[in-house]
């Protein structure tokens, strides 16, 4: 996993409440067994008309949002499927933070897994960002993860919460694995304590 | 540790192997159900770190998303689903994990395969690269979805890094109505706290209307606690539990099973036990539920007409509200009871149990499909299917004139050839409504098995009361 430290990018602004994981990839292309090359069919419902022309009006279709690197979005985002693919495909695209109200639980740890960042912050707050997203290349945020601090344009710093655990990780690039297993004695001393009637699976 | 806990708190401290400093455990997961589209890329992880399955024995495999529910015995056609499937089978054979193969009787919906195993048992930790993993918390089980990087981190350690949720309860007094069922309990829940209601939490259902359900009635409710946005729902193990695990294939024998049955007796929450939030409903109010809109919270009982974004509280909410009702073709004040649908599915992990197409079949039965309208019965698991035939009712569904599927999860979402087309309306026993989520521009309205049925044989949504 890339480290997460300080990104300054364009935002681009997508100010809608529950943003589902199957609008931000459809299951029909979840059909991959890589991780890789989602980023084309990121929000396809909402970027894609039938015949595959992109609509104009969508923000990320638009030539200032292209090469956006974050999104301010609205209430809830990410609820639905558990599908790691959605953070998947907006890495693929490009995008290593989102910004919004509130998101949906699974989402929101499987960005932390991926090396995006997910930055929850009041809802007005989020409409300033959301304002400035507005201005599109004009206007780019930076997010510093060290300091907890959401930079606007005019360098006004805002802080944000984020579990301490997950941020060292992020910070840093960590393996979750690589960390477990550092307590694989207390693993192996928990199974030696399992009650006798517990059963296996075998023979399937 | 409070003196009174509650189940949630007592499913969490017995599987906590270590607690860090700041909270986060390493937490032991007993059972871990491997489907075919979210595992690929965890088992490749496994590889690149020479890592192995850490316990086999506690895991178990089978195919269910991306699998056609016909003609499945002359070979699969679509490449990338046969990739998909011929990965998992490499996997399994590579790691040594059990799996349930493609024309197996046991293949099914991994959340109707699991309980119908005797696999999912209660007091376990049961996990899943799948979001309806929910739907084994009605075992008295904590049972949620992970996304892939998990899916690899269980496999290597047989644990997860979590830290406990918030204690919500959901308690349903009194006695349902006729005609209402565990579907109309489970939407008629999420409408009252709304999609993320239950972010944070995971939610206990009790109360009277809960103890009375049958186990496929509380897997309906547990299941779509994820569209309230809870990871996990529960509801306390008890007598109708046990009888439902005595004799299934992986439960515990003989004095195992008495065991095991004195420890389950443990687990209900404690007098006392706090509850970070508590919702009560009353079951007698409860009426046929059914989607209007393009999330789950967008529910009103079938005698209801369709909201007018003009009374929504905010801009917000009425430029949300518009969306939906563009997108589902709908017209404030028209009445949800007589709109026409084009397709009715009746299955997936939410509803496609026995009890489930008895339900459907009970609406069906002497009756027809309505003309232009396609219906498909898809049973969750190969062993259900067999059932519903040895009962007769894939002749009341032929007859009737809908289809008989092979077991998957089918039209709920989109990813095998069932699907909708653009504009179709669909009446649906699955769990979610949301754009595109049946098929690209697919219009889907969620409701219970017996009112699928009547929208079937009627040709537009029906309060399936005035059917029987």
């Amino acid at each position: 996993m890339d480290k997460f430290t300080v990104l300054t990018g364009v935002a681009a602004p997508l100010n809608i409440a529950n943003i589902d994981t199957d609008k931000i990839i459809p299951a029909r292309f979840l059909k991959t067994i890589k991780r890789t090359g989602l980023g084309k069919n990121l929000f396809a419902n909402m970027r894609y008309a039938e015949d595959g022309a992109e609509k104009p009006e969508f923000v990320l279709n638009q030539p200032k949002y292209r090469h956006a690197e974050i999104l301010v979005a609205g209430e809830n985002f990410g609820c639905g499927s558990s599908r790691e693919h959605a953070p998947w495909a907006l890495l693929d695209f490009g995008i290593r933070c989102v910004i919004a109200p509130s998101f949906a639980d699974i989402f929101h740890g499987n960005c932390f897994k991926n090396g995006i960042l997910p930055v929850v912050l009041p809802a007005d707050v989020c409409e300033q960002l959301l304002a400035d997203a507005e201005l599109g290349t004009n206007a780019r945020l930076s997010v510093d993860l060290a300091r907890q601090m959401v930079v606007r344009p005019d360098g006004q710093e805002i802080h944000f919460e984020v579990d301490a655990f997950r941020k060292h990780c992020l910070l840093n690039g960590l393996d979750d694995i690589g960390l477990t297993l550092a307590h694989v004695a207390a693993i192996d001393t928990y199974e030696t304590n399992e009650p006798a009637w517990k059963p296996v699976i075998a023979g399937v | 540790m409070p003196a009174a806990r509650t189940l949630f708190d007592k499913l969490w401290d017995a599987h906590v192997v270590e607690r860090l400093p700041d909270g986060t455990c390493v937490l032991y997961i007993d059972r871990h159900l491997v489907h075919e589209v979210t595992s690929p890329q965890a088992f490749e992880g496994l590889r690149l770190a020479g890592r192995k399955v850490r316990r086999v024995d506690a895991t178990i495999a089978v195919v269910d998303h991306n699998i056609p529910t016909e003609g499945r015995r002359s070979g699969i056609n679509e490449p990338e689903s046969l990739l998909q499937i011929a990965t998992l089978e490499k996997n399994v054979a590579d790691f040594g994990v059990p799996y349930i193969p493609v024309l197996d009787e046991r293949q099914g919906i991994v959340h109707v395969m699991g309980p119908e195993q005797g696999i999912s048992l209660p007091g376990m930790t049961i996990v899943c690269g799948d979001s309806h993993t929910s739907t084994h918390g009605a075992m008295g089980a904590l049972a949620f979805g992970i996304g892939t990087s998990e899916v690899e981190h269980v496999l290597a350690t047989q644990t997860l890094l979590q830290k406990p949720a918030l204690n919500m309860l959901v308690r349903v007094d009194g006695v349902l109505p006729a005609g209402a069922t565990a579907k109309d309990i489970i939407l008629a829940v999420i409408g009252e706290i709304g999609t993320a209601g239950g972010n944070g939490h995971v939610i206990e259902y009790a109360g009277e209307a809960i103890s009375a359900l049958d186990m496929a009635g509380r897997m309906t409710v547990c299941n779509m606690s994820i569209e309230a946005g809870a990871r996990a729902g529960l509801i306390a193990p008890d007598d109708v539990t046990f009888d439902y695990i005595k004799g299934r294939p992986y439960a515990p024998k003989a004095d195992d099973f008495a065991k095991a049955v004195a420890y389950w007796r443990t687990l209900p929450t404690d007098a006392g036990a706090h509850y970070d939030k508590t919702v009560v409903l009353d079951a007698a109010k409860i009426i046929p539920q059914v989607s209007w809109g393009t999330n789950p919270e967008a529910v009103m009982p079938i005698t209801g007409v369709v909201p007018n974004p003009a009374a929504a509280p905010d801009a917000a909410k009425r430029d949300q509200m518009q969306r939906m009702l563009d997108y589902m073709g709908l017209t404030p004040g028209q009445k949800l009871a007589g709109t026409k649908i084009d397709v009715v599915f009746i299955g997936s992990c939410t509803n496609s149990r026995i009890e489930d197409l008895r339900a459907a079949a009970a609406v069906a039965v002497g009756k027809h499909v309505a003309h232009g309208v396609r219906a498909l019965v898809v049973p969750g698991s190969g062993l259900v299917k067999r059932q519903a035939e040895a009962e007769g009712l894939d002749v009341i569904f032929t007859n009737a004139g809908f289809e008989w599927r092979e077991p998957g999860c089918s039209m709920c979402l989109g990813m095998n050839p069932d699907k909708l087309t653009p504009g179709q309306r669909c009446a649906s026993t699955s769990n979610r409504n949301f754009e595109g989520r049946q098929g690209p521009g697919g219009r889907t309205h969620l409701l219970s098995p017996a009112m699928a049925a009547a929208a079937a044989v009627t040709g537009m949504l029906t309060d399936v009361r005035e059917l029987v």
